[in-house]
């Protein structure tokens, strides 16, 4: 399991998770959940259009998920946000489908770009994830604090001076980022469930929001971690172990705080 | 130009009348339902149910049960686990449909490679995922339509109180309206819906005609009325276009394949989106120019 070749899927298998558990709290913050489902998949169409014309497939990656985010942002301003997310969600599906039925995409790669593969993130590659994912790392320390602000009370943050449409924007654009980075390793389907399911467990175990960063950050490894440790002994593909490992850790979370609020006032003392 | 459009043999085609009879009947239950979904602010949910709907189809073909089954079943028990979780509060929605939506998909990946180990048909995944009007059995037919009047029956009969719950719940509880009751019948009823379109059309589509054409007609709309029968002949015309320009592109491509329909409905949808919100943007020129966020949402006076 720890052999040379799975090198690769242990670095960027953590670097992903670190990255999706701290963009996952402010997605659950801010109730983005929908949109950081829709923008993988408009990287899912990028891979496949870049397999298409022959480009590199992160560049195709990168270039879609941020359109998907520009496309989100636009739209939003002129209709409601959900029905704005699901108008891009559908385009880039439509897209990715005829980008698909034009070429002779292989199956079980086409799979593997849905549901993930451990060893999505080629050793050349490595290099080009973990600098994009300390851009975005940097994106949101520099943000931290207008984007909590905005998250939490929108019409604080625009008293205080805080221009509300930029942060959004700047947010999607690192949700697109990170979801470029996890498609190849996690799936265009799975990867906005890292982003939900342990930071929605850290917020109910804390309210507290730099204790819930990095227990959100914590959850999330712990699921990449046992995500590809069964990939690896049972053959499955990742994004199975991904999927029900993060709803898995939300149910527990909402046990143990179900379990906390029966218990007498006393016992807390 | 209708040589262009209507390439020869295109209504003489069983599997062309059959998809236009199908999508039509599914644009219809889905612009409907999908009305009230926009103005709940449930697309995510509605898009989830479908996705959910097809990790029970993928099951179901695993076990040898009928999709249909699968595919009801499966959005059923989706809607029942967001409701669980907690939909009520619109805060904690987004992460119940996201916690639901992940573990459904998790279950897909499963069922998919699973299936891709029995059979050695190729293509299987990408038919389950994004689907194709041309590959409907004819035997469906009947269980299709009926589910459909289930459906169409079942929002006609709650409409007034979703109606109200939907656009303003508070007066809608001062008025009696049991706001949670309403709520899971309407998670039911759009779990079947979607259930139904997926199988028919693919969980794409399913999504597209869904929120699509109900958005448009939701912006010039000035009835309830107005808005379901404009959502409804919207989506008819989308989908049936779209499977005209998917037949014809077999004939544009001269390569012996064509792009897929999901690839051309969508595109219709968008279009008529833009042009709708073009005619929109047009008549507020003309009558207010009150600010947007001064002015009281129009649906108000629907109820």
């Amino acid at each position: 399991m720890f052999s040379s070749f799975m090198t690769n899927a242990w670095l960027s298998g953590t670097i992903i998770a670190l990255l999706a558990g701290s963009v996952g709290f402010f997605v659950v913050l801010r109730g983005s959940a929908f949109a950081a489902h829709a923008i993988p998949n408009g990287a899912f169409a990028g891979a496949a259009g870049a397999n298409l014309i022959g480009v590199n497939p992160l560049v195709g990656l990168v270039v879609f998920a941020l359109g998907a985010a520009f496309g989100i942002s636009a739209l939003s301003r002129r209709t409601r946000s959900d029905v704005a997310t699901a108008l891009a969600l559908v385009m880039m599906l439509a897209l990715g489908a005829a980008f698909l039925a034009t070429s002779n995409a292989y199956e079980p790669a086409v799979n593997a770009l849905l549901f993930g593969e451990i060893l999505g993130v080629s050793s050349s590659e490595l290099l080009p994830v973990a600098l994009l994912a300390v851009v975005c790392v940097l994106g949101l320390s520099t943000l931290y604090r207008p984007l909590l602000l905005s998250s939490i009370s929108p019409e604080l943050a625009v008293a205080k001076g805080v221009n509300v449409r930029v942060i959004d924007v700047a947010f999607l654009v690192v949700v697109a980022l990170s979801s470029a980075l996890a498609v190849p390793v996690v799936g265009a389907l799975l990867t906005f469930s890292l982003m939900v399911g342990p930071p929605a467990a850290a917020r109910i175990v804390t309210s507290r929001p730099l204790r819930a960063l990095a227990l959100s950050v914590v959850f999330s490894v712990i699921t990449l971690w046992e995500a590809v440790a069964s990939s690896y002994w049972t053959n499955l593909p990742i994004g199975f172990f991904v999927g029900t490992m993060s709803a898995g850790v939300y149910l527990v979370a909402r046990g143990w705080s179900l379990a906390q609020s029966r218990r007498p006032r006393g016992a807390l003392a | 130009m209708v040589r262009f459009l209507f390439e020869p043999g295109l209504f003489s085609n069983d599997t062309v009348r059959t998809a236009l009879l199908l999508g039509a009947l599914v644009s219809i239950v889905s612009g409907v339902v999908g009305v009230f979904t926009v103005l709940r602010g449930q697309s995510f949910a509605g898009h989830a149910l479908t996705d959910v709907a097809t990790a029970g189809g993928a099951g179901a073909s695993l076990a040898a049960l009928s999709p249909l089954v699968g595919f009801i079943g499966g959005g059923v028990i989706g809607a029942g686990a967001m409701d669980a979780i907690g939909v009520q509060r619109v805060k904690d929605r987004d992460v119940a449909t996201g916690v639901v939506l992940g573990a459904a998909t998790g279950l897909s990946a499963l069922f998919l490679y699973l299936i891709t180990l029995q059979t050695t048909t190729t293509g299987s995944t990408q038919s389950i995922l994004f689907g194709s009007v041309f590959t409907v059995a004819p035997s469906t037919v009947p269980d299709v339509l009926v589910l459909s009047a289930v459906v169409l029956a079942g929002v006609t009969l709650i409409r007034r109180p979703l109606l109200m719950s939907s656009i303003s719940p508070e007066l809608a509880a001062a008025r009696g309206v049991r706001l949670r009751v309403v709520g899971l019948i309407f998670m039911v009823m759009l779990a079947a819906a979607v259930g139904l379109s997926a199988i028919v059309i693919g969980s794409i589509l399913s999504t597209a005609l869904l929120i699509g054409p109900p958005a448009s007609a939701l912006r010039v709309a000035s009835r309830l009325s107005h808005a379901l029968v404009l959502a409804c002949a919207l989506g008819v015309a989308a989908t049936w276009l779209g499977v005209v320009f998917a037949y014809d592109s077999y004939y544009w491509l001269g390569s012996g394949r064509g792009l897929p329909v999901s690839f051309f409905v969508v595109a219709d949808v968008a279009a008529e989106f833009v042009v709708v919100s073009l005619v929109a943007w047009r008549r507020r020129q003309r009558t207010t120019a009150l600010p947007e966020s001064l002015t009281v949402p129009e649906q108000v006076g629907w109820v």
